[in-house]
Formats: C-alpha cells, sequence, structure tokens
C-alpha cells in the first residue's frame, strides 16, 4: 500500500516537473539536469558493484554503451514504427513514444545485464585488480568493436536516435535506481553483498554464495547502466563511440568514491557535483580541467573516505539536528 | 616468412617500450598496492621534456650521439623529479586511507598532468626534433631494422639489467624488496619505508621518462595526451605479467607488444586494441595471477 503511494506520488511529481521544468530554465539548464540524472543512475548504479559488494570494476561505460546502442537500435529499427502504427490507431503521441522508449531501455537494459553477466563470471576466478583488469579489457573490447561495425556507424557515431527521453523518463530511471539501491540495502540479498566487501572468506563460511551474489551485483548494476546508457541515447539523438571510453568509466569511479563506498546518497551527491563543477567552472576556459582535477586531488587528502563515507543522508537525522539534543545515558 | 621476421622485430622493438613503462607500474604496485595511474603521463613528460631540451641544447639542429644522451639524461632526471613531487604532494597525504581513495587521487595526478599539459604545451601536437637521423640496417632476409629500433633496444635492455642489478645487487635495492613484503617489518628492521617508497617513484617514473623519448625517437608525433593509451596497455601488460613482479613486467611487454604487430600485420589494424585486451582476458582466465605472478595462499 505504502509502495503504491510512493510510486504514485512520485510519478506524478515527476510529471508535473516535466511540464513546468522545460518553460523555466533555459535549454542549457535542461541539459545540464538531464546529464545529471544519466550521471546519477550510472554512479549509483556502480556503487551496487563497488560500493556495496566491493568488487573492484572499471568498465562502466561499457555497459553504457551496449545499453544506449542496443536500444538506439531497437528504436531506430522497431520502435519508430510502432509509434507510427499506435498514432495511426489515434493513441496519443507521448504514450506511443513512451510506450516505444520504455520497450527501447528495457532491451538496452537486459542486453547491459547479460554483459554484467559474462563479465561477473570471471570474479569466480579472479579476484580485486585482476578482476579489475578485465572489465576495463571487457569496457575498451565493446568500445572498439562498436567503433568497427558498420551498422551501428561505426566510428563516425549514430545519428538520428528519436529524441524520446524527456525529463520524466530520466527521472523515472533516476527514481527506479534508487529504490531498488535501497531495498536491497535493506534486503537479506544486500546483507549477503555487503558480507562479501566485508571479508569474503567469512561471508562464504556464513554460507553465503559468493560467485552468484557477485555475478547478481554486476548483472542489477550493468542492467541501470544500459538504461542510463539509453536514456543519454535518446535524450541526445545521437551516440558515438568516444562517449564510452575507458575515461568515462573512471569518471564514474570518482563519482561513486567521492560519494563515499557503499553511501547511495552519497553517489547522487557526488554525481551531481561532479557534472556541475565542469559547468560551473567554464568562466575560467582554460584553467576549468585544472581546477577540476586539482579540486578531486584535494577532496580525496582531506575526505579519503568520501563526502559521505559509508552513511546515508537521512531527512530524519538532519531534522533531529536541529531538536534540542536529548540526554543519552 | 621474411614478413614474420621483420614484425618480429618490432614488435620486440614495441614490446621492450610497454616494459620499460610497465616496470613502473609494477615497483609502484609491488610496494604500495597502487595502481598509479598517473604513470603514463609521466611517460608523456619524458617525451616533452626532451623536446625543450633538445631544442635548448642546439640537439635538434646539429645532432650528435652524445647531445642525444644528453638529452634522454636531462629527460629523466625531470621526470625523476616530477616523480618525486607528485609522490611527496598527493601520494604521501593518503597513504594510511583506503585502496580506492588513493587510486581517485591517482586518477586525479592524471588527469592534472594532461591538462595541465594541454595549458602549458598546448593542445597540438608538436614535432619532436630527429635527435639520431634515420637509417635502415639490412638484417638479411629481406628483414631490416633501423637504427632507431636498435637504440630502442639497447637502451631499454640497458636500463631493465640496470635495474635488475639495482634491485637485486644493492642495499636499497634489498629494501625494496623488504617494504614490499611487509611495511611494517621492513621499518622494523630500520629501514625507511617514506624514503624507499619515493626512491621507488622516483626509480619508475626515469623508466618511463626513457620510454617516451626512445618513442618519441620513432614515432615525432607527440601531443599532452599521448600517455594515455600507452599508459594503459603498459598497466595491462604487467597485469598479464604478474603485477608486482618485474620479470613479469618485461615479459607482460613484450608479449603485449608482439600480439599488437602481429594482429596489425596478420588480422585487422582496427581491432589492434580490441585484440590486446582479449588475449589478456584469455590469459588472465587461465593464470589468474598473471604469467609470472606467485599465487598468494589466502589466510583466514
Amino acid at each position: 500500500m505504502r509502495r503504491a503511494a510512493w510510486t504514485a506520488g512520485t510519478v506524478a511529481l515527476l510529471l508535473a516537473l516535466d511540464l513546468v521544468l522545460p518553460g523555466t530554465l533555459n535549454p542549457y539548464h535542461m541539459q545540464i539536469l538531464m546529464l545529471c540524472g544519466i550521471n546519477v543512475m550510472l554512479a549509483v548504479s556502480l556503487n551496487l558493484i563497488n560500493g556495496f559488494t566491493g568488487q573492484f570494476s572499471i568498465g562502466h561505460a561499457g555497459f553504457m554503451a551496449i545499453g544506449g546502442y542496443g536500444s538506439a537500435m531497437f528504436s531506430l529499427h522497431v520502435g519508430r514504427g510502432w509509434v507510427a502504427a499506435l498514432a495511426a490507431g489515434g493513441v496519443p503521441a507521448p504514450i506511443a513514444q513512451g510506450a516505444a522508449l520504455l520497450t527501447a531501455l528495457a532491451l538496452g537494459g537486459l542486453l547491459a545485464a547479460g554483459a554484467g553477466y559474462l563479465v561477473g563470471l570471471p570474479s569466480l576466478r579472479l579476484r580485486g585488480d585482476y578482476l579489475a583488469i578485465v572489465t576495463l579489457g571487457f569496457g575498451e573490447i565493446i568500445r572498439v568493436v562498436i567503433q568497427n561495425v558498420d551498422a551501428v556507424g561505426g566510428a563516425r557515431g549514430l545519428p538520428g536516435i528519436p529524441g524520446w527521453a524527456d525529463f520524466f523518463w530520466v527521472g523515472l530511471g533516476v527514481a527506479g535506481v534508487l529504490a531498488v539501491s535501497r531495498n536491497l540495502a535493506h534486503s537479506t540479498h544486500g546483507r549477503a553483498l555487503f558480507a562479501i566487501r566485508e571479508d569474503e572468506v567469512a561471508a562464504e563460511a556464513l554460507g553465503v554464495n559468493i560467485t552468484a551474489y557477485k555475478v547478481l551485483a554486476f548483472v542489477i548494476g550493468a542492467f541501470f547502466a544500459g538504461v542510463a546508457g539509453g536514456l543519454f541515447a535518446h535524450y541526445l539523438s545521437y551516440l558515438n563511440p568516444n562517449s564510452f571510453t575507458f575515461i568515462k568509466s573512471i569518471e564514474v569511479i570518482a563519482m561513486v568514491v567521492l560519494g563515499g563506498l557503499g553511501s547511495v546518497s552519497g553517489s547522487v551527491l557526488a554525481a551531481v557535483i561532479l557534472t556541475l563543477l565542469p559547468e560551473v567552472l567554464r568562466p575560467v576556459k582554460e584553467y576549468r580541467m585544472v581546477i577540476y582535477s586539482l579540486m578531486i586531488i584535494v577532496l580525496m587528502i582531506t575526505r579519503p573516505q568520501g563526502l559521505l563515507g559509508t552513511r546515508e543522508l537521512s531527512l530524519r537525522r538532519l531534522l533531529g539536528r536541529f531538536r534540542p539534543a536529548r540526554e543519552t545515558a | 616468412m621474411s614478413e614474420f621476421f621483420q614484425q618480429l622485430v618490432n614488435g620486440v622493438t614495441w614490446g621492450s617500450v610497454y616494459a620499460l613503462i610497465a616496470l613502473g607500474y609494477t615497483m609502484v604496485y609491488g610496494i604500495l598496492r597502487l595502481i598509479n595511474f598517473a604513470h603514463g603521463d609521466v611517460y608523456m613528460l619524458g617525451a616533452f621534456f626532451a623536446f625543450f631540451a633538445a631544442r635548448w641544447l642546439g640537439v635538434a639542429r646539429s645532432p650528435t650521439p652524445a647531445g642525444a644522451l644528453l638529452v634522454l639524461l636531462i629527460s629523466m632526471a625531470g621526470c625523476g623529479v616530477v616523480g618525486y613531487v607528485i609522490e611527496r604532494f598527493a601520494y604521501k597525504p593518503v597513504r594510511k586511507s583506503p585502496r580506492l581513495s588513493a587510486l581517485i587521487t591517482a586518477i586525479g595526478v592524471s588527469l592534472l598532468l594532461e591538462n595541465g599539459g594541454i595549458l602549458v604545451f598546448g593542445p597540438d601536437p608538436k614535432f619532436f626534433p630527429q635527435v639520431i637521423p634515420a637509417s635502415n640496417i639490412p638484417l638479411g632476409g629481406g628483414v631490416t631494422i633501423s637504427n632507431q629500433q636498435v637504440i630502442i633496444l639497447l637502451v631499454s635492455v640497458a636500463l631493465m639489467l640496470g635495474l635488475t642489478f639495482v634491485v637485486l645487487h644493492t642495499r636499497v635495492g634489498k629494501a625494496m624488496r623488504a617494504v614490499s613484503h611487509s611495511h611494517t617489518a621492513a621499518a622494523l628492521m630500520g629501514i625507511s619505508v617514506d624514503r624507499i617508497i619515493t626512491f621507488t617513484f622516483v626509480l619508475g617514473s626515469t623508466l618511463a621518462a626513457a620510454a617516451g623519448v626512445l618513442v618519441a625517437l620513432q614515432n615525432p608525433k607527440i601531443e599532452p595526451l599521448m600517455g594515455i593509451m600507452p599508459g594503459l596497455k603498459a598497466f595491462v601488460a604487467a597485469v598479464l605479467g604478474g603485477i608486482g613482479n618485474i620479470p613479469g613486467a618485461v615479459v607482460g611487454g613484450l608479449v603485449m607488444g608482439l600480439a599488437e604487430v602481429m594482429v596489425v600485420a596478420y588480422l585487422s589494424p582496427t581491432y589492434r586494441d580490441a585484440i590486446a585486451f582479449v588475449l589478456l582476458i584469455v590469459i588472465l582466465l587461465v593464470r589468474p595471477a598473471g604469467i609470472l605472478g606467485r599465487y598468494a595462499a589466502e589466510k583466514v
């Protein structure tokens, strides 16, 4: 019952914002907002792998690319036909586009999840940095393959993707990944993931199937990265393999670590900060990226555990600060 | 067949450059368990330092072997200083922090060097002067080797032998091996762990600088982002050989260089990067700790 209320409330809020925002924000701010949302999805989904489970993955851009290209190809070859057919049948355009987009995103997410399964499997044998290198290699392989396949545009990129993803859909994606992360963290399965992060041997001794859970973390994380990639594709209407280099993966890792490994709200906060920072620094032109990198270094030196550590921002605790202090025993 | 031997020569030359860079990764990893992402950018700085040294010393206009050697040494010294500064001001403060924070710091340093490089050197590629005029030496059977390739091979083999000597036969090398076993135990034996870590960074940076100069000799186009891909590949090579293992880095570098050159020659130039990584994944699945890596028993 509560869950239904939450879902309905979120959808209503997003719909309302979707109507209001494009009128109030200029296109530049709107674009930054959308990219913030997509980066939040990427950071929170990577946090499931790196933060919750302690598996070091540097291939997140690869999952994003698979989801982006998969969903874009679907929309270009099938989805557009659906929308035309539905529109001919009298269905309003936003609903027809939404249905096609949802299918495309689900498909992109599932493709990425399949890749996540394949990448997660070697974690049976590989630990730590060796696993990290396999994920990195996987991400690069995906990019090089995309660059060489003419059907998806190769190195020239893939133009003309229908721009169906508006604020509502990105918001829904963010809400989805947040809800899954939060519920996972409070479930038995989430506890199993944390146990693996803290001590693999101890977790195994307590009967946690560590391989299955590691693969599960990869599958869920990859799924949402794929959906984020799909939203990215349907927002910009254009994809280029150069958007998915390992530098993109590293950006996402920086968000997760900067926010505090394992903290969902930390990932959100850091994703927003790291998306805004280069934009805020635009006036200083050529010094922009130098300042950006210096700030990452200084932040890590001053707060090595990340902005929030492993804690979560909670409204209740925040409000509690303003209440008169209760006596503690 | 001569085609194959020609590619073999090219692959070994290219691989020895990877090996030089990989050595820096592997030494730092062996001691700090840190992937020093900025290492590839130190390699870039090496090429640029040599570029400016060659211009100021006039070696660019009147090339002499002694002048070329001097340029190489200046660049190595310059990068040694850079390595010291990076270690002192970026990595030392996070040494007691979780490993991933140190990694993000390394990524930050890498971004800083790349963007600082764009700011200082400009984003456009520069042309490295011919400090050694190119000529080809026939090896018989239609196989040739350029004098630059000979220099790359000689210098990198000399540096690797030098490094092996330092690590195996000097007091500081012994201390390095001790620190890589255990910081605490090494400190208890009276070794200044901080000094050894600094020394390792400086040593690794000078090797990266040498690699940068050697590559610039053969491919004279240098630009501030040139370190990203070779750095990444060299790191992969270090893992391939078994990270933390010095002979492993050399083996990994050679495997990587040969694989790349052979893929370009016989399969497809555009799939070069992908196949390097496929090879990596296959090798790691068969030998999870790298080619020469040792399996550490898991202690409970």
